[in-house]
Formats: C-alpha cells, structure tokens, sequence
C-alpha cells in the first residue's frame, strides 16, 4: 500500500504524461500517514523479531533468580556484570574459541582458495567432460548431508580422524557450494577479458591470479563470510566428530554448559551473549558481501 | 577489449573442437583437471564415494565390530516394522508441512514490507536477518526458556491475554513439534527474505505503474503483477525450504533431543542415534536412503509441477 513514497515517487513522475487529468490524482496520494504507518508497522515486526535477543542480553546480566520473574524485567534494576567474568573460570570458554576461531579460519581458506580454483576450471578451460562433472558437483548439494554422514563417519574411523580436527576440516573445506557460487560469479566475467590476456602470454594460472581473482573479491568476500559464519556456528560436525572436552568448539561447549548447570540461567545467557557477538560484528562489518552471497546463490544458471 | 580482433583471435564456440588438434585437447584437458583437483579430491572422496556408498550399506547387516554381510532387502522389511521409523518418518513431513508454508508466507511478508526506500530500512532488513546469523545453540536455549511453560515471557503473556491454560511448548507431547516449528520459522525467515528481496528488486517498476493506471488496488497488483514475477523466486525458495525442512536436525536435537517421548523425534535423528551412537551402520543407511528418496520424490514432484504451471 504505502510503496509510493519518497524516491519512489520520483521515478513515476515521468511515467504520466498520456493522460494528464485523471492522472494526476493518482500521482499526488503522498498521503501523510504513509510514511509513520509504515514505519510503525516494521518497528512493531522488527520487536518481535528481536525480542529474543533482548531476553538474552537482559537475562545475561540478572542473577538466576531474576531471570524467571513476573513481570518480566526487561531492564535489570542492577547490571551484574560479573557474570561476564565469572564464566571465564567456570567452562574453559577460551579453549573453545581458540578452537574455533582455528576451524574457521582453516576450513574458510582452504574453502575459498579450492574453490575459486576450481572454479575457474570448471568456466574458464573448455575439456571434454567439464560440464558432466560440474552436473555430479551440483546434484550433491541437493542431497541431504544426513542421507551420507554414515560412509562418512566409517571413512574417518577408519582414517582414525574421529575426535580431531583434520576430520572436520577435510569434511568441510570441499564444498560443492563454494565452487558453485565461485562459478556463478566467473561465468560473468567476459570470456574475452581471458582470452586477451593469454594472448598477452598469461599462462592460465596467471590468467587466475592477476586477472580473475583481483576481478572477483566481492565474490571471494562473500564465499569467505558465509563459510566463517556456517563454521564458526556448525554443532552437528563437532557434535558428531568430537569427543574430547579440549577439542571443543563454541557451540558444543555451550551446550555441555547447559547440560551440566541447567538451572544457571544468567550464565548460560551470558555465555550464549559471548557465543553470538563475534558473528555479530563479522556480519555487520561484512554484511554486503553476505547478503550478497546469499542473493547469487538464489540464482541458478 | 578483445573486441576489435578479428574472427583469428577469438573463435566462435562450436569451432573449438575442430580448430583444436588432438594435443591441444589433451592440454586443455590437464590444465582443467589440475584447477579442478584440489577441491574434486576432498570432494570426491567425502560426499561423491559416500553418497554412492549409502546405496550400497543400506543393502548390508553391517555393525561397528563385523564385516558387512549382504542381507537384500531385510533392512527395508525391518524399516517398515520399526515403531521408530514410523514415529520419526511422521513427525519429519509434520515438521516440514509445518515449516515450509510459515516460513514461505513470513518471509515473503518480510521481503514486501521491506522492499522499498525509506530511510532507515537496512537497519530493519540487518534485525530480521540477525535470527539467521545465530548459532543453534544460542536460538535453542533462549527459546527453550522463553517456552517456559509457567514462568516463560511467552505463557505470562498469553496469561495476560486472558488465556486460561497456556500450552506446555517443548514439555507437552502435542505442542513440542509446533514451538519447534515456530522457532524454524523465527530463524530461516531472514534468509529466504533475502531471496524474496533479491525476486522482487527484478520486477520491472513500470508494470506496477501499469496496473496502478489501469486501476488495480494494492492487493490486485500483488496477486496479479507481483506474484506471477516471482514465481521463479517462490519456486526455488520452495525446493530449498522443503529440502532444509525434510533434514532438519540440530534445531531438534539441541531443542528437544526428540522428546518429551518421542514426539519430535525426526528421520536425521534416527539416522544419527542408529548409525554413529549405535554403530548399526547398515540398517542407518537404510533410513538414510528412504529419506534420500523421499527428499528426492517431493523435489522431482514440485519440479513437474512448477513445469505444468509454467506452460
């Protein structure tokens, strides 16, 4: 209803000269209300959508006692603070992130550079076959992890990788979707660029390297964020694979915390408050790549 | 650019087979093979050789401390029987037939309310994304205790609405499954949202001038502009969100482990606690295979489907 507002109405003002009467009554609705209403109507559904969020926050600095109360405090009469340093003695929560933050960082460049690399392969050199392999690359992504993790798991018991890192990484650095959002990017670099730099006397990695990836960071940007965010967030690897409290991630540390202190719900926020921000801030800093990442990934081709 | 170059430089597509000799097949061949094969390597080897291995376990007694035995079709005979199965087969299309339209429906309403300029939207679009951005574990926890059944913000307000006898969310049998559906929901909108968005951004603006002209009100231009512009966009969030709803799992089990009783349990679930915590990895892979294939049924069903409307 309110879709005509603002610079949108700029760009119907060109649109009526055909028939100026009737017209422009209709250009003119910049009705007064439009632009409160809307606003009203998406902080009312940005409330809902948050509220969780402020629970947790505001639980995380309440004693145990005050999280459960009627009515809901939703700002605590006193900030206990101390909850944000007394969870550091009570799990090994700095293992944990050290853990991850390693996985992440590990799986998410051996995830970007794999499969920037192969995707150029897979756009940029014509060889018989090339098109039925990318076809057994993309119908896996439609098969459900679950339908494999069996074979998988005999693999790496087999391997003797279960309860390590090498486990999750080799699982997880190979996608399918990092070359498929890599090729998507690359099919719109014009073939004519490439092929003017090997007449150049580019050899096809170099061609790679000074051409293509200084032309796709924004691609590169956004393969890199959803493969931190996917790992620095993933429970059912590390739920599956590891066993040792030492090897522990984030994710599997916070959910042993709350199995064991089940009734410390102040802790348990405060360390779902720690478990959140870092992703916050690495979102919010990339959030255009992010998104955009998503959008292309939307898009088949 | 190349532009300039005559037809020498830059040969149409159809003549690279012929232009090219043997030798310059087979270089062009290895140049491929050597980008490809860092990533084909870790790809083949943990999803292409499993996925084909599923269909071979699942014909298979195989446990973690023998060697597989070929048994035919005696695990699909026991999957029928299992009490299990049956329990968790029904609660996964219960998830998903629950999941898939709410999600659909919240998102695209996200995605309209959300598709213009005003000053300020990014900041509504970045909160409603939030959601997705958060791990499991967090979602979990916070929704576990906003699901309270006597203390939750959830029942207060409900209660201060005026109902008498608030449900029991995840500690009642009968409204486990729909709290969790509620929370799949509260968490994937924002991604498909942004699908949507990306959908609504193609639509040109002037065929809503057009409608608008003609005389159509704001619900006529969504059923009828709106709507039909999207359907490639609707299409493939549906696929993507019956495929994610079919293998839900780690909401499941850090929300519900499957309970109270077995009323959550779902088909990834039984997988798991059968293939890895019981270590019977012939019979999980038959469990595997029928969620492979129902998966695969939908999917190859929405697909026709979406062919017959499309023409």
């Amino acid at each position: 209803m309110a879709s005509i507002l603002g610079p949108r109405t700029s760009t119907t003002a060109p649109v009526p000269p055909t028939t100026p009467g009737p017209d422009r009554r209709r250009a003119r609705p910049v009705r007064p209300w439009a632009t409160p209403l809307a606003y009203a109507l998406l902080t009312v559904l940005a409330a809902l959508l948050l509220v969780p969020f402020a629970w947790m926050v505001s639980s995380s600095l309440k004693t145990n006692a005050q999280v459960f109360t009627v009515p809901i405090q939703w700002i605590p009469r006193e900030l206990h603070w101390e909850n944000f340093t007394e969870i550091w003695s009570r799990v090994p929560l700095l293992t944990y992130l050290r853990n991850t933050t390693f996985l992440a960082v590990v799986i998410t460049f051996l995830q970007v550079f794999t499969g920037s690399f192969a995707a150029y392969g897979f756009s940029k050199i014509r060889f018989p076959g090339r098109d039925g392999l990318f076809l057994a690359y993309i119908a896996t992504i439609a098969v459900p992890w679950q339908a494999y993790m069996i074979p998988q798991y005999i693999l790496m018991q087999k391997a003797g990788l279960v309860n390590t890192f090498t486990a999750l990484i080799l699982l997880q650095a190979f996608s399918a979707f990092g070359v498929f959002l890599m090729r998507q990017y690359y099919m719109s670099v014009p073939d004519e660029l490439v092929e003017a730099a090997r007449i150049d006397g580019l050899s096809e990695y170099g061609i790679y390297r000074r051409v293509m990836l200084p032309l796709s960071v924004p691609a590169l940007a956004s393969l890199a964020l959803l493969t931190f965010v996917n790992t620095w967030n993933d429970f059912m690897g590390p739920f599956i694979y590891l066993t040792s409290n030492d090897l522990w991630t984030v994710q599997i540390g916070l959910r042993q915390f709350i199995g064991q202190y089940d009734a410390e719900y102040a802790l348990i926020m405060t360390g779902s408050v720690i478990s959140v921000v870092p992703i916050l801030v690495v979102f919010l800093l990339g959030q255009r790549y992010f998104i955009q990442g998503i959008a292309t990934s939307g898009m088949k081709g | 650019m190349a532009a300039p170059a005559p037809p020498v430089a830059r040969p149409a597509p159809p003549s690279a087979t012929t232009y090219s000799n043997r030798s310059q097949v087979r270089r062009n061949t290895l140049l491929g093979w050597s980008f490809i094969l860092p990533n084909f390597a870790g790809f083949a080897l943990l999803t292409l050789v499993p996925v084909v291995a599923t269909f071979g376990i699942a014909f298979t007694k195989w446990n973690a401390y023998s060697t597989p035995e070929f048994t035919g079709l005696d695990n699909f005979t026991r999957l029928v029987q299992d009490g299990n199965f049956r329990v968790a087969l029904f609660n996964t299309v219960y998830y998903t037939v629950g999941h898939v339209p709410l999600t659909m429906a919240a998102s695209l309403l996200l995605a309209l309310a959300l598709n213009r300029k005003l000053r300020g939207v990014a900041f509504f679009r970045t909160a409603a994304f939030f959601p997705y951005i958060t791990s499991i574990v967090a979602v979990a926890v916070v929704w576990n205790m906003l699901y309270n059944p006597t203390q939750g913000p959830i029942n207060q307000f409900l209660l201060t609405l005026g109902l008498e006898d608030p449900p029991g969310w995840t500690s009642d049998p009968s409204w486990a499954m729909p709290a969790v559906i509620l929370t799949g929901v509260w968490k994937d909108m924002g991604y498909y949202m942004i699908l949507f968005l990306a959908g609504l951004q193609t639509i040109p603006p002037e065929l809503h001038e057009a409608a608008k002209v003609d005389g159509a009100n704001a619900f006529q231009r969504f059923r009828n502009v709106t709507l039909p512009c999207l359907r490639p966009t609707t299409f493939f969030v549906l696929i993507m969100l019956t495929i994610g709803s079919f293998k839900v799992f780690d909401l499941i089990v850090v929300m519900t482990d499957g309970g109270p009783g077995r009323s959550t349990l779902v088909l990834s679930q039984l997988i798991y606690r059968e293939g890895i915590v019981n270590g019977r990895f012939g019979y999980s892979s038959a469990v595997a295979l029928a969620l492979f294939l129902l998966v695969l049924a939908v999917t190859v069903a929405q697909y026709t489907r979406n062919k017959r409307l499309e023409s």
